[in-house]
């Protein structure tokens, strides 16, 4: 059977979603989503001609509130939650990377 | 405290007759979690101290006689944020998070006096059905330590099932309620989306997340949804329909005379066990016998239910799970030279397989030139599997069948197979696709393991499930048998 994803594709994925993959994961995550993605295409038997998409089943439409800014007053217990941070601020590493010039 | 031989309504006669304290209770349950958990690996965290404290206040001031959850100790599922206690949603990502705010839920909890006593182990991000997937622990099923509770809200129906705690919130996005319920024998209801705000619960998939309670008894469950129930302004998809006080309709009189029943012939199919097979049509018996119709029905669409649920809600995920980048909470990798490998390195560090993998099929369902092929075709299924339910229950009060096709399976047996999990989610995910109630209960035994029923409902009528399931439960004693210390059957 011709695979519907491939190792490529599957590294093009993964960088989409910020994850790194070595030689090891790639192999097997393209085998199961391969797999996977073939459950997937059972959808195609399934005639959807003119069916219109759900994307949500709650019985609210368009929740209106007024737009008010609320100051919780938490930035001293949500920065604890930080990796690091200094000054009231959260700390990142330097974003240019300096060990190439 | 022996939670076999109780229920909400007679431990509350006990604390407002001061038969026992609420310190003493408390201090109870820390002993049987303290006697049983070491083995059974139901919670990551426990909340001892603040809970003796809140406990001791109670008995200061004395326990509210209208308010039967006041001093009622109770799990919470760990991907539901608790202000100052470790929420990690059993993820190696939250580590040490600690919310700086509590989940309306628990808000509610609180202020009915409830104690919570600590949080349970689960699949990673609520992404699994065994509880193998948490970056912490194997929670084992309560009835037999070689086997898995089932998941993702294992350590919940662990708990319960043990006699640790008489309840337990956990959450449902494809049967992450209802299989543990199932499996380890308990009462587990995922309510109508919209029902229970899901503000504070740690998103996975949001059109389809609910929060609901796992409970021994129906009616036990029935009095946790009414008190977690109803309209929260900090989440915009709950319902602004009255909330029942579901359990005042459970008692002497409550009946299933009259009620048309309908059984998919799709959920006694191919790949469930004969057992399972066996205790549903024995319990659709029983209810013809208690005064019901039972007639065969047909969901044709229920079979696309997992291809489709696994596009939308690894969609969902995919979106939801951005958040964790190293920023501002969360584990950041420490190898790190520039922003993109802080961004790289912490989501590859603490995610684990089953979070990757659910976060690569919906980008690429999501991803340019396959949106409409995935996606978009797996949003027009659910429409027709809403479509199915909606012709079933236009004259059927609710629909019965398995939770699960089968029974708890081995621990170690199926975690390197994700095809062959996902399928055990087929009978359960079609309710979460359609926004339905379904609710788990025990029904049977297949080779000293528990089996359970599933109702499913229309929007919003969990009472209907509620009074099927009391008059069921009353008429049977499969709720009333319980696992040995030890989990040996």
């Amino acid at each position: 059977m011709a695979s519907r994803i491939d190792q490529e594709q599957v590294q093009h994925v993964a960088s989409l979603a910020k994850l790194s993959l070595n030689d090891d994961q790639l192999k097997y995550f393209t085998t199961q989503l391969d797999e996977i993605i073939g459950l997937f295409e059972t959808l195609n038997e399934v005639d959807t001609e003119g069916i219109e998409p759900t994307s949500s089943v709650t019985d609210q439409i368009n929740v209106m509130r007024e737009d008010v800014a609320d100051n919780w007053g938490q930035s001293k217990a949500l920065l604890k939650n930080a990796p690091d941070a200094e000054k009231g601020y959260i700390k990142v590493p330097t974003i240019i990377d300096e060990s190439e010039d | 405290m022996n939670y076999f031989e109780k229920d909400l309504t007679t431990l509350h006669d006990d604390l407002v007759a001061k038969r026992i304290s609420v310190t003493d209770l408390v201090k109870a349950t820390f002993d049987n979690i303290s006697a049983t958990d070491p083995e059974l690996n139901a919670f990551l965290t426990l909340n001892q101290d603040a809970a003796l404290k809140k406990a001791a206040e109670m008995d200061e001031k004395g326990v509210d006689a209208d308010n039967i959850l006041a001093g009622i100790p109770l799990a919470i599922k760990d991907n539901i944020v608790t202000n100052g206690l470790t929420t990690t949603a059993a993820s190696k990502m939250l580590e040490n998070f600690v919310p700086v705010y509590d989940a309306t839920v628990v808000k509610q909890l609180n202020e009915q006096g409830v104690i919570n006593v600590g949080k349970t182990n689960m699949d990673e991000f609520a992404m699994g059905g065994s509880t193998e997937n948490s970056a912490f622990k194997t929670t084992k099923n309560a009835w037999d330590y070689t086997r898995v509770p089932g998941g993702s809200s294992g350590g919940s129906a662990a708990a319960v099932a043990s006699g640790e705690v008489i309840a337990a919130l956990g959450s449902d996005t494809g049967g992450s309620i209802r299989q543990p319920s199932s499996f380890n024998g308990i009462v587990g209801m995922k309510p109508t989306y919209g029902r229970i705000s899901r503000w504070g619960l740690i998103a996975f998939a949001s059109s389809l997340d609910e929060i609901g309670p796992m409970t021994r008894t129906v009616k036990d469950n029935a009095i946790l949804l009414s008190a977690v129930a109803g309209h929260d302004d900090h989440d915009m998809t709950t319902s602004t329909k009255e909330v029942p006080d579901f359990a005042a309709e459970l008692n002497d009189q409550t009946s299933v005379k009259g009620m048309k029943i309908g059984l998919p012939k799709e959920y006694l199919g191919e790949g469930v066990d004969q057992d399972v097979k066996d205790a549903i049509l024995a319990a659709a018996d029983k209810y013809r016998e208690l005064g019901a119709t039972v007639d065969e029905v047909s969901l044709p669409h229920n079979k696309y239910g997992v291809a489709a649920y696994y596009i939308i809600a690894s969609s969902e995920a995919s979106s939801n799970l951005q958040r964790f980048d190293g920023i501002r909470y969360g584990h950041r990798s420490k190898d790190v030279k520039n922003l993109e490998d802080v961004y790289v390195n912490s989501r590859t560090e603490g995610f684990g397989d089953e979070v990757k993998r659910r976060i690569m099929l919906g980008t690429f369902s999501l991803s340019a030139g396959f949106y409409d092929a995935y996606f978009k075709k797996a949003a027009q299924v659910r429409t027709l599997i809403i479509n199915d339910f909606q012709a079933v229950l236009k004259d059927h009060d609710f629909i019965m069948g398995p939770v699960a096709p089968t029974p708890a399976f081995k621990i170690g047996d199926e975690i390197s197979d994700p095809m062959t999990m996902y399928m055990n989610d087929v009978l359960t995910i079609p309710v979460n696709l359609a926004g339905l109630p379904g609710m788990s209960i025990p029904a049977g035994f297949a080779k000293g393991m528990p089996v359970g029923m599933q109702l499913i409902g229309r929007p919003f009528d969990e009472s209907t499930l509620y009074k099927a399931g009391y008059v069921f439960e009353q008429a049977t004693d499969f709720h009333k048998q319980t696992p040995k210390q030890g989990g040996n059957n």
